[in-house]
């Protein structure tokens, strides 16, 4: 099959962001976003396609496996034969995977925008788009053609690249909202939170291009490479951990996630779609696309990755427990969750059997969490259109007035929560067999995550749509709520739907790590113990949620937290890991290093620079004389600048 | 009678098309050409020379493959082929340049006489890097100097220009002469003019290294380096805006090609001595050329400083003796091209537009008044500084590359291309100082009465899109540098 046309997935959205980014201000709003839709529109339809025919029309090759397609790869720099700087094009099972959701979910946020990024009047009617709304649109272009640029990369050098430039696409437009102090605020610290993981990412690029000597991914493609590899195997391990790390700023795990959090101060759209469904995945899809080089050559290295994963998803779970901001409440369940994905890729231990359910279990709920998030992200969006705020203080009782965001975020919510038969229960049940295989012990730490999971959701859709109503409490001095316009509902019904059936897909069928078709027996009814047992799991905190925040007037969590205030204070305050960070850049990396540094600056460094340009001044002034316009003289010069370099040459 | 194999001539198609053009040029000019005074209306003139001159790039674009004719002293190779292109190119940005200034009413009667000159120069110095005779080589020296001479001078009734030419021909009378001192001892010493036969003759005895220095210091004349620059900044400041940019860059880069060739290859044997001479040059121009840069306030004269510190970066990738080399020093020239044509088309532009103009001073302000032009000149103007990521810095990356690649730090003289290296480095900063300059005038300071807008003319405009779109898109785009080192290694 013919995959000419796919330069175009990278061509366009860059074309769209250069017309809106020049020339955006020119036009009239919904002018600008409409061609912004129309490009992932087009980008969708592109997608699906290439979808189908990678995986249908052309199918497996002669081996049982879907080839790995490079529809283009040009060296754009070249130091040896092997050691290139690629830019190219790459279909395998898991970058069209990523093609679908990337497309999909940034299609939905483009046309949610247009209800979002709107000013609204008493009775919610649309006065005016928001200002800067032609910016916003070029940036979410800029952003899909970056993160899309990263999974067809070729190499890692060329995923770097892109890896960087949705680093920038983040950071704009965390910041959109720049006259607003926090969203600054919350822009330099992911930027430079997610820069400082980079830098070992870039670290363990450098390491592993010197001792293996390419970017590529395949270590076997070329015989002089494999012969490089005993000397390599030492380093591999190091230099891979070092790009996890980077990975692990990007995905937000333990102790690199406070950034997350704060990005929330981005509209909200661009949660959905950045801190939610795709950036924030970048690292599970930077480590699922090494996999075979973790597997063999650091195969126990892998396995920290599972470790510091499944501390992060317990660790955000108990914060997600308390927040009282729904963006932020979703932000620590996004951590959680993309902890779930990499717990599973890091309980990978074999290329086939029992070993590699991991790989499939991980990017599967990678695909139905895009989905169920984006979508509990859109209806967060939603309420805070309505209500004007993102504190559960200002909600309760809506399920009246949204019916429709009600039924989605609870649709989301069950998903989420891993309730036979929406979405979640599949892919996560999948990843928590994996870790039982794995290790008994994670098996039924991860059970325990996945019924905080569903509590700490369920209390955040109770706050929200039951219990006590903001609005009812003072009817005359406060904005009754009421449904959103379809241009955003739309998009959440759509997701619904998505979130709903996704968890039917035969994943394995397409994506695993030996690729051979694996089955999810789940699908098949066959539910084993652990099934039953996060079922379980899920039902307690279900009920116990149910128990505590459904009903109105129920004093019972406001007891438990003065109960025992410091757990409680603590976990509101994330247990002051952002505090700890403060410290140690503030007292420690500023006390003992830079202040030093800056006197050194000071005094030293712009001394010599002070010293220099005057010393050039003067020096300048000093010869001016030489250059005096007598051709005779400078004959002189010539002749005797000439018999001068003999004389030097002769002397040595 | 000797029968000459007219079939060698399809060995120097570069020179077959040119003289062409030249010829076509000449011919159309002598029947259409009109007298001081008449109102003849030539328009058409400039689009056909340019026309011309692309048709010739298009014909010799293709690889070149090495090959000799006429008893070995002519040679042709393919980073010869390159350089050739390249230097074509930057006439054919000349060209389109100058329209606007040949169209006025004291230039548009010897309007053929430029194209003709310039075409000429070309010529010659085409022979010059094809040479493997030092007596062709010579001859295509002179043939690219004497009319050069009349192109200085082409204002002749404005002092400054005439001035300008008498102090260009006089210098370059005075090292020709010691150029041809130097060649008439390596006849001596070695008894041929063949550079393969004196490559293999030659040695470190003072004759071979006196004709060296000699030989070396002739063309260090057309490259501007020090101490052999002093005729530079009067030159370039008294000759017509258009020839200065022509000079500065196409010149310069057939010389500075000429050189590497001829120390790569005929003085091989003595490789020593020639790095050292080099290193000694290069630091003096890089370091003296910048020192006076900094002082200027007459705009041509300030690039006229700036030429010569480049052209010692120029060298520096010779000094290496890699096998970058050849490579590095054609890249560096033809992103020097672009960069500095793309200044001198803006001076010109607003000689033209402000009865000559070329005062620093007059530049404040200017970007409230033409942004669009103030922008372009402070892309040029960061590329000539080598910031990233414009095409400038990537030439000076390759240049230092070029450099540190053929040095081994264990020997005395590997050490010492690292200290001229950094030193190069160092001598950037300052360069990137006095660009900004420039910039700040025209962003920053006040003025009461920056320069009224105008609207520049299309030749102009295109001449600058093309120059931009190399300052821009030549470093990014690595076809540019695959093509010059593809064509190299042939």
């Amino acid at each position: 099959m013919e995959y000419s046309y796919s330069f175009l997935i990278l061509l366009l959205p860059f074309l769209s962001f250069l017309v809106l980014g020049l020339l955006g201000m020119k036009m009239k709003k919904p002018v600008a976003g409409l061609i912004g839709t129309a490009v992932l529109g087009v980008l969708w339809c592109m997608s699906l396609y290439t979808a189908y025919n990678y995986f249908f029309a052309e199918g497996r090759g002669a081996d049982g496996l879907f080839p790995t397609v490079t529809v283009f790869n040009f060296t754009w720099m070249k130091f040896t034969e092997l050691l290139t700087f690629n830019i190219g094009f790459r279909l395998t099972p898991i970058s069209v995977m990523m093609l679908i959701v990337i497309t999909t979910v940034s299609f939905m946020v483009h046309i949610y925008s247009f209800g979002y990024m709107a000013e609204r009047d008493e009775n919610y009617k649309k006065e005016e788009y928001e200002p800067g709304f032609q910016r916003f649109y070029a940036y979410l272009s800029l952003f899909t053609m970056s993160m899309l640029g990263l999974v067809v990369a070729t190499n890692i050098f060329q995923m770097y690249l892109f890896w960087e430039l949705v680093g920038v696409c983040s950071y704009l437009l965390i910041g959109f909202y720049y006259p607003k102090h926090a969203a600054v605020h919350a822009s330099k610290k992911a930027f430079i939170v997610t820069r400082f993981a980079d830098l070992f990412f870039l670290i363990g690029i450098l390491f592993y291009s010197y001792y293996v000597g390419t970017f590529n991914y395949d270590l076997t493609a070329d015989p002089s490479l494999v012969m490089k590899l005993p000397g390599a195997a030492y380093f591999l391990p190091m230099s891979l951990f070092l790009m996890f790390i980077g990975g692990a700023g990007k995905s937000a795990m333990f102790p690199l996630h406070i950034w997350l959090p704060d990005a929330m101060e981005g509209p909200t759209p661009v949660s959905a779609l950045i801190h939610a469904a795709t950036m924030v995945v970048a690292g599970v899809y930077q480590v699922a696309a090494l996999m075979p080089i973790w597997v063999a050559y650091a195969p126990n290295t892998l396995h920290y990755i599972a470790y510091i994963a499944a501390f992060t998803a317990f660790y955000a779970a108990a914060v997600a427990c308390c927040q009282s901001d729904i963006k932020r409440g979703l932000a620590f369940s996004t951590i959680s969750q993309i902890a779930y994905m990499l717990t599973a890729l890091g309980v990978v231990t074999a290329m086939e059997g029992e070993g590699s359910v991991g790989y499939m279990a991980s990017l599967f709920h990678l695909f139905t969490h895009a989905m169920f998030k984006a979508l509990l992200f859109l209806c967060s969006g939603a309420i805070i259109v309505i209500i004007g705020s993102n504190f559960k203080e200002y909600m309760g009782g809506l399920h009246k007035y949204m019916p429709i965001t009600n039924i989605c975020f609870l649709i989301g919510t069950i998903a989420i929560s891993g309730f036979w038969p929406l979405a979640g229960f599949f892919s996560k049940d999948e990843i928590v067999d994996a870790c039982f295989h794995f290790s008994p012990y994670l098996g039924y730490f991860m059970t325990l995550v996945s019924g905080m999971t569903a509590f700490y959701m369920f209390r955040l859709y109770y706050v929200i749509f039951w219990g006590d109503s903001y609005y009812e409490q003072d009817p005359d001095h406060r904005r009754k709520p009421a449904e959103v316009p379809f241009i955003m509902w739309g998009p959440l019904v759509f997701l619904s739907v998505i979130s709903i059936f996704a968890g039917w897909i035969p994943f394995g069928h397409f994506v695993s790590l030996d690729g051979h078709v694996e089955e999810i027996a789940l699908q098949h009814f066959h539910f084993g113990t652990t099934a039953w047992m996060s079922l379980a799991v899920a039902t307690i905190g279900f009920a116990l949620a149910t128990y505590m925040y459904a009903p109105k007037h129920n004093p019972l969590p406001n007891k438990l937290a003065t109960a025992m205030p410091k757990l409680h204070k603590a976990a509101l305050n994330r247990f002051y890991i952002d505090d700890a960070w403060q410290f140690f850049t503030h007292k420690i990396v500023f006390g003992c290093f830079s202040i030093p540094i800056a006197w050194f600056d000071r005094h030293v460094i712009d001394g010599m620079f002070n010293f220099s340009a005057w010393a050039t001044q003067e020096g300048g002034q000093a010869i001016r004389p030489w250059q005096s316009g007598d051709v005779r003289q400078y004959a002189v010069w010539f002749l005797t600048g000439s018999v001068a370099l003999t004389l030097i040459l002769l002397c040595i | 009678m000797m029968n000459i194999d007219y079939s060698q001539f399809l060995n120097m198609i570069p020179e077959v098309t040119l003289m062409a053009a030249l010829m076509i040029v000449f011919i159309t000019d002598l029947f259409t050409a009109k007298k001081p005074g008449e109102a003849r209306n030539r328009n058409w003139f400039n689009p056909l020379v340019c026309v011309l001159m692309l048709a010739h790039i298009f014909i010799n674009i293709w690889p070149t493959e090495a090959s000799t004719a006429f008893g070995g002293m002519y040679m042709t190779n393919g980073s010869v082929g390159v350089i050739k292109t390249i230097l074509a190119f930057s006439v054919l940005i000349v060209f389109v340049q100058s329209r606007e200034w040949l169209q006025r009413e004291d230039t548009n009667f010897k309007e053929g006489e430029f194209y003709e000159l310039v075409l000429a120069t070309l010529l010659g110095m085409n022979m010059m890097v094809s040479a493997n005779h030092f007596l062709l080589f010579f001859l295509g020296l002179e043939m690219a100097s004497v009319p050069m001479a009349c192109l200085v001078a082409f204002d002749k009734y404005r002092h400054n220009s005439a001035e300008a030419g008498a102090k260009f021909i006089l210098t370059a009378t005075f090292s020709s002469g010691v150029m041809l001192y130097g060649i008439s001892f390596l006849y001596a010493a070695t008894g041929t003019l063949y550079f393969d036969d004196v490559m293999a003759n030659i040695s470190a005895t003072p004759l071979c290294i006196l004709g060296m220095v000699f030989f070396f210091s002739g063309l260090g004349f057309k490259i501007s380096l020090v101490p052999f620059h002093f005729w530079t900044a009067d030159t370039y400041q008294g000759a017509p805006t258009t020839v200065t940019g022509y000079l500065s860059v196409t010149s310069k880069g057939a010389a500075a090609f000429a050189l590497c060739a001829i120390l790569m290859k005929v003085f091989a044997p003595i490789v020593e001595y020639w790095q050292i001479m080099l290193m000694v040059v290069i630091v003096l121009s890089i370091t003296i050329g910048n020192l006076f840069a900094i002082h200027q306030k007459d705009l041509k004269r300030f690039m006229a400083f700036s030429s010569i510190s480049q052209a010692g970066y120029i060298m520096l990738a010779v000094v290496g003796n890699s096998a970058m080399s050849v490579t590095a020093l054609s890249y560096y020239v033809l992103i020097y091209v672009v960069a500095n044509l793309a200044v001198f088309s803006i001076i010109a532009a607003v000689e033209e537009n402000n009865g000559g103009v070329v005062n620093m001073n007059a530049y404040n302000g200017f970007y409230k008044t033409n942004p669009r032009l103030a922008f372009l000149l402070t892309l040029a103007l960061f590329s000539l500084g080598g910031i990233p990521p414009f095409a400038g810095m990537f030439s000076k990356f390759f240049v230092f590359m070029a450099a540190a690649n053929g040095a081994q730090v264990t020997t005395a003289i590997g050490a010492t291309i690292y200290a001229v290296v950094f030193i190069a480095l160092v001598n950037t900063v300052i360069s990137l100082y006095y660009y900004l300059l420039i910039v700040k005038a025209m962003f920053i300071s006040d003025n009461e009465n920056p320069l009224p807008t105008f609207k520049s003319s299309y030749s102009t405009k295109m001449a600058l899109a093309i120059c931009t779109l190399g300052v821009v898109a030549f470093g990014v785009c690595s076809i540019v540098y695959n093509w010059i080192h593809a064509a190299s290694v042939m």
